[in-house]
Parts: C-alpha cells; structure tokens; sequence
C-alpha cells in the first residue's frame, strides 16, 4: 500500500470516528433540546428529524404569511369528506348548540367550552394559505380564538411538551408540540371569511395549524389533551398521521 | 512493470509505487467526486421516484400563490390521479403514495443538499471547480463552443487529452448544473414550505408565489431529468465501461480501452 493512501484510510478513519460522535453529540442535544419529532423511529426517522430540527430552529416564532383581503380564494375551496357521523348531525340538528371542547391533561384546572364561551374570548383572524400535501391549496380568512388564550385559561402545566386534539370523527387525532401550540396563529378556528365556518371547511370548530400542511388542521374539534410525551397515545407516533404512513411534522 | 499503460490494474496494485509514473497513478477522478457522485445519482434517482408520486396526487400546476380544482390551472398533466379529488377524465383512482413518497422526498433531498454541500466546498479547496470545471481562458470562444457541440451531436468520442480532464462543454454543462439548477430545484423546494416560507418569506414570493414555487421546481426538475439522459448517453459514447470504471475505482483503465 503506498504513504498516500494509507494516509488516506488514517483520515476517513478519523473523519468517521468524528462523524459517529458527532451524530451521538447531535442526538443527545437534539433530545434535549425537544428537536425529535415522535415519528422518529423507523427507516425515515433521519430525514424526518433533520426537516423537524431545522424548521424548529428556523421556524419557532416566525409568522405564516398573510394576504391581503383581495387574495382570499373564491368560491372557498371545501375539502371532499365522508357523511359526518351521528353524533355530529345530532349536534348539526341543534345548529351546534351543545357542541363542547373538552380539555384535560396535565393542566391546572380540566375544562369543558361551549362555542359561545370560545367566541366570548378575544376574537383574531389571519387570512393565510391552507395547502394540502397533495398540491392543492387557498388562501381563507380563518376567525378564531388563539390556542393559547384557552391553554392559558385552563393552566397549562411546566412540563407540557404536546397539545394532542381529536375530532369527532373517529380515529382523526392530530399533535403538535407547544411551539405551535402557542403559537400566535394556531386558533380554534369557528369563523371563514367574515361569516360562520362552513362545515366543509371544518365548521363548527376546527384547529388552525397555518405552517403547517392541512392535514393538520383537524376538522370538528371535540376534545384535547396536554401532555409531556406522546407514548401512550395511539402507536406512539405522534398522531394518526404517522399510522397511516404521513409524518407527524408537515411543516414542509 | 514500468512501461505499464496497457497493464491491467490488479497488476498495477500490486506493484511497487516506486514503479508507477505519476501520470498512470492520478486518478481520473478523486474519492470525493467518486463518492459523491454516486449518492448524488442515488438520491437523485428516490427524488424523481417519490416526486412523481407526488405529483400524481394533483396533476395540475398552477401560477401564483393558490391553486385548486375550481381555479384555472396553467396546465394539467393528463395522467390518472392518486386522488379522487382531481378530474382526471380517467374512471379509476391510483393507490395513494403520499406518505411514504413525502418521507422519502425529503430524506433524499437531506442527503442531496448535505452531499452537494460537500463537493462544493471540497471543490473550492481542492481545486478541483478551478482545474477542472472552470473553462480555461484559451477555449472560452464561441468557435471552440461551437466545434464542441458539433462534435458531440455527431457522437464522435472524445480526443484522447479530453481522456484526462473535461471539454468545453462538459464544464459548461456541469457548472450550470451544480450551480443553477440544483440551487433552484433546492429553493422551489424549499419555497413549497409553508414552514420555510414563515421565516423566509422573500424565498416564496421571489418565485411568485407557493404555486409558482411547485410550478418552477417541476420544470427545473425536468431539467435535472434531460441532464441525466444526456450525461448517459455521453458516457455511453466516450465508452461506457472505461467511464464507469473512471467513476467507480478512480481510474480509466488502460490507453487501449481509453481510445
């Protein structure tokens, strides 16, 4: 073997000794740092983790774009969506009446909000884009009470790391981590476009995730729950995204 | 040993390195084009495959910011869709791919960017952008330009000092690549992200819009596709086998196979 290339296999030698500890150092401080996304096991956890870290270090209070009035896509694009389910139409019956957001977890004070009582908080709109991972996407003027107003008003304790919410429909669950949580722009969202929200658009209430993709943006909110660690709920990925094969993070 | 042109390379290996001249030794090209090369065409290759996915899930492309099927598009791909959203004029509904697709889409590209970060910036050191890849002074010409693209439409191999290093054309080809179409299939990438574009927002509205984003990193997409068709089929012309193996183990292989 000639002096070059054994210098060669000394310095591959060393740069691979110096990426393994760097990826190991880079793990450790991702932990620590709440960089890992709970999907990030698997053959896909490396890219998966990479977008979740970078976007979390580029992205943790930055604002979704907003559009001027004059933008707002019309006719308002609706989603296709199966028949709602007989709870839903009972509470459709009843013009949402006794639609109720329930709240639990680790928080001070478990709650239970009518609509009247979420509209009753401060009210804010953004009139930003919602795209699909498919391709599609409009840009809405969303009406709501920020996430945070209602995570404030139940207590949220120190340790939260994650807001899991839930439609009606079953099996549609969604997380996201507390920097989006408490993000200015995630809402309760019950208005579109100066009106109420439609129910193809996710009306009566639906969770607004605007840097995120639509998916999401879980239509019919019934139900959240704050916690520190997403093991215990469902397979442990995070949400019902990540059981069907999409990532839990769709910040991309 | 020592007149060793035409010797084969096992034989080269286990010769002494007092008895090989520099010029049989210097390799066509350096372990880290060799390497990344290869995990360029790999990632390059799950790219293409899972952007395809993609876009079967909406095969209609749009300018601007928005974009869905009750707007006009700028043009659809009449292919099936993954989705029964679309109107596709087709009476079947592919499998949905998405999932899988996304995770792989952006795994790959994570492996594109970081391996294209590291030939630029071994290329700038080891001057390798200013031997091999920037035109020499004496041939930036249009005529020199010109009996290059004349050679290689008629498909002649190349000259035996292009053996060595690249012609005219190859670095023009190869420089607006590495740094105008990968660059710009990187930032309409990154342009579709509604994450990206809430702390870059100047990013999207470049391009003119997210839609005009999506738009753009299909046609430059299909850019990187032709590059590829047409890279293969001059490696096929200077000799496929003596520029595999140029790619794979560093060297050409003997004179008699160069020519």
């Amino acid at each position: 073997m000639s002096k070059l290339s054994r210098r060669g296999m000394i310095k591959v030698g060393l740069a691979a000794a110096a990426g393994v500890s760097g990826v190991g150092a880079a793990a450790l401080l991702a932990q620590k740092y709440g960089l890992v996304p709970p999907d990030h096991g698997g053959i896909w956890g490396l890219g998966e983790t990479m977008t979740y870290a970078a976007q979390r270090l580029l992205t943790r209070h930055s604002l979704a774009r907003e559009f001027p009035a004059s933008m707002i896509s019309k006719p308002p694009f609706a989603n296709e969506l199966a028949p709602p389910n007989d709870a839903f139409k009972r509470l459709q019956a009843g013009r949402f009446a006794d639609w109720q957001l329930t709240v639990e977890g680790m928080i001070e004070r478990p709650s239970s909000f009518s609509l009247a009582q979420l509209k009753s908080y401060p009210r804010r709109s953004q009139t930003t884009i919602l795209a699909c991972e498919e391709g599609w996407s409009y840009i809405a003027e969303w009406i709501g009470v920020p996430l945070s107003h209602v995570l404030d008003v139940v207590g949220v304790l120190p340790q939260a790391r994650y807001v899991v919410y839930y439609s009606i429909e079953p099996d549609w669950w969604e997380s996201i981590d507390m920097a989006d949580a408490l993000h200015p722009q995630t809402y309760l969202a019950y208005g579109m476009n100066g009106g109420e929200l439609p129910v193809g658009n996710g009306g009566p209430l639906r969770l607004r995730v605007p840097r995120q993709l639509g998916y999401k943006s879980v239509k019919f909110v019934t139900h959240l729950t704050v916690t520190d660690s997403m093991k215990k709920f469902g397979k442990g990925l995070g949400s019902a995204s990540p059981e069907a094969g999409y990532a839990w993070y769709a910040g991309i | 040993m020592a007149t060793s042109g035409s010797v084969p390379l096992e034989g080269r290996a286990r010769s002494s390195a007092a008895d090989i001249s520099a010029a049989t030794v210097a390799p066509r090209h350096s372990v880290l084009v060799r390497v990344t090369h290869w995990i360029t065409f790999l990632s390059f290759l799950a790219l293409l495959v899972s952007g395809i996915e993609i876009v079967i899930s909406h095969p209609r492309f749009y300018w601007g910011e928005t974009g869905n099927v009750q707007t006009t598009p700028l043009f659809i791909l009449h292919i099936p869709s993954s989705r029964n959203l679309v109107p596709t004029g087709y009476g079947y509904v592919l499998p949905d791919q998405n999932g899988w697709s996304r995770y792989l889409h952006f795994q790959a590209a994570w492996a594109a960017v970081v391996t294209g970060l590291l030939f630029v910036i071994s290329t700038l050191f080891s001057g390798h952008l200013r031997r091999d890849l920037l035109p020499r002074r004496s041939e930036l010409s249009w005529r020199v330009l010109w009996g290059e693209i004349v050679g290689r439409l008629s498909f002649r191999p190349p000259r035996a000092e292009e053996a060595g290093s690249y012609n005219l054309l190859q670095r023009l080809t190869y420089l607006f690549v590495i740094f105008v179409l990968f660059p710009l299939v990187i930032w309409s990438g990154l342009a579709m992200s509604l994450g990206f574009d809430s702390a870059f927002p100047a990013a999207v509205t470049l391009l003119g819009g997210q839609q005009s984003a999506r738009t753009i990193h299909f046609f430059v997409s299909i850019a990187l596709v032709l590059f590829l068709v047409v890279h293969v089929v001059m490696v096929c012309v200077a000799g496929f086998r003596s520029r595999m193996r140029a790619m794979i183990a560093g060297r050409a292989g003997s004179k008699m196979e160069r020519t």
